[in-house]
């Protein structure tokens, strides 16, 4: 039952984008289309629950045992770096369309601070391995329901509306973003 | 105290987990390797690598891709010029296209220097002209069309060619390439690509009737259309208050220089003539 509660909590409650702001570069530069967010969001769902497996092995079985904590950003950065660069060998092999999509995204992962974030907070809160997975997997999950509900809107707003000039592009999606954080806002409070 | 464990450790783990994640990555690349056609990475080798957009791909990388997955001209690398073109048509193994590859360059049409052109205000904001031309009224310069000489040009220019001389924009020929990027940088548009052949073309943008332009700036053109009707080339139109050359025909006899009351045309390339 906990983990259900991580996995809605970090996912709506705690959302990466819009209650932590963690991850703000990628959502505001994939998030104009649809096909774009879609893929970008699975990667990084594919990557961050990697990561959080990852470094937390890392910390709890290397770092800890050794007294070596206050080594974590370096060693999660390394972490994030490796596997961003091996996801990326990766997809280019089996997937090659996905791969062409996302194009200069995929290695921005490798910068998202949601990667280092969520890796930082199951730290933080000592989640056990279980725990980190499914609070790295509801984090990025909704890291995507962002993106796509981010991407819908601007693609409407694209097409149907009269952006005033000086509010085109960037502008009226950062001001889109502000009002959905205010949005999910609304959930705070109802799980920790 | 400083004890050894406590550098040697940290050191130790860092670096095993360093080879650790290396070792992984160099399995993944061999065991993961994808045949890539080696004309992209030729391709990719020759260019410039000053990744300046002015071909329109986002950079050498994507060019080179362009030119072998995508039938892209061969000659749209600017900063390369003809050199570069006759290389990657070689790789390609075909005959470059010689038509519309005459090297361009930036001209800025503004001569409004703080000596001969007012001032609205005294701009102490962020050192960019993006951010100046959102000011009240277009710009801290009484005219809206000038250069406003914050440098932005400088700060994006791939080839150091950009620098401010006298509160204006400043080219420097020999290193400009016409890759464009000052001029989609620029919020006045008062840059624009010029054969490097052309030796005329106005430094000014004003679209302002003569009176409201002789108010603010010394140098304006007034739209009189004295070049225009002396021109024996009929090179020249004036179009909105404003004369444009037409590099096409002009022949850089000089006539319109000479007659320019406002001294707006400008020549300080010795005259090649354009063919």
């Amino acid at each position: 039952m906990d983990l259900l509660w991580i996995l809605l909590g970090s996912m709506f409650v705690n959302n990466i984008i819009f209650s932590r702001f963690l991850g703000c570069c990628p959502f505001l530069g994939v998030s104009t289309k649809t096909d774009t967010a879609k893929g970008m969001g699975v990667a990084v769902i594919f990557v961050l629950v990697l990561a959080a497996v990852m470094t937390w092995l890392a910390f709890h079985m290397v770092l800890v045992p050794l007294g070596l904590e206050y080594l974590y950003t370096l060693s999660f950065i390394l972490i994030i770096a490796a596997l961003v660069q091996f996801v990326e060998l990766v997809l280019k092999k089996i997937n090659p369309v996905l791969y062409k999509s996302l194009g200069i995204f995929l290695p921005l992962i490798t910068t998202n601070c949601a990667v280092l974030g969520v890796a930082v907070i199951n730290m933080n809160e000592n989640y056990t391995l279980a725990e980190s997975v499914v609070n790295a997997l509801g984090s990025s999950m909704g890291f995507l329901l962002a993106l796509l509900l981010m991407s819908g809107i601007r693609e409407r707003i694209d097409r149907n509306t009269n952006v005033p000039q000086c509010l085109q592009g960037l502008p009226i999606a950062l001001v889109t973003a502000g009002l959905m954080s205010m949005a999910f806002m609304g959930f705070a409070g109802i799980i920790k | 105290m400083i004890s050894i464990e406590g550098v040697l450790w940290p050191t130790v783990v860092m670096g095993v987990l360093g080879l650790v994640f290396g070792a992984l990555l160099a399995f993944a690349s061999i065991k993961f390797f994808v045949k890539t056609d080696e004309r992209v990475s030729m391709i990719r080798e020759i260019l410039p690598g000053a990744n300046c957009g002015g071909c329109g791909y986002p950079g050498c990388d994507g060019y080179a891709n362009g030119v072998v997955n995508e039938g892209a001209k061969m000659n749209l690398c600017a900063a390369g010029g003809p050199v570069v073109a006759q290389k990657i048509a070689e790789i390609m193994g075909v005959t470059v296209e010689q038509e519309d590859s005459t090297p361009l360059r930036a001209v800025l049409r503004c001569a409004g220097s703080p000596r001969s052109s007012a001032r609205n205000v005294v701009y102490d904001g962020i050192q960019d002209c993006r951010s100046a031309a959102v000011l009240p009224g277009g710009s801290p310069n009484a005219c809206p069309f000038s250069c406003m000489g914050l440098g932005t040009c400088v700060k994006v220019c791939p080839f150091g060619a950009m620098s401010i001389v006298d509160g204006l924009a400043s080219i420097d020929p020999k290193k400009c390439v016409g890759c464009g990027a000052c001029i989609s940088a620029c919020p006045k548009s008062v840059l624009t690509l010029a054969p490097n052949t052309s030796v005329a073309w106005v430094t000014c943008n004003s679209k302002w009737k003569g009176p409201d332009v002789k108010k603010v700036c010394s140098v304006g053109c007034i739209g009189c259309s004295l070049c225009a009707r002396v021109c024996p080339e009929k090179a020249i139109a004036v179009d909105g208050n404003l004369a444009v050359i037409d590099f096409a025909k002009c022949t850089g006899c000089g006539m319109c220089m000479a007659k320019c009351p406002a001294g707006c045309i400008n020549a300080p390339v010795p005259i090649a003539k354009a063919v």
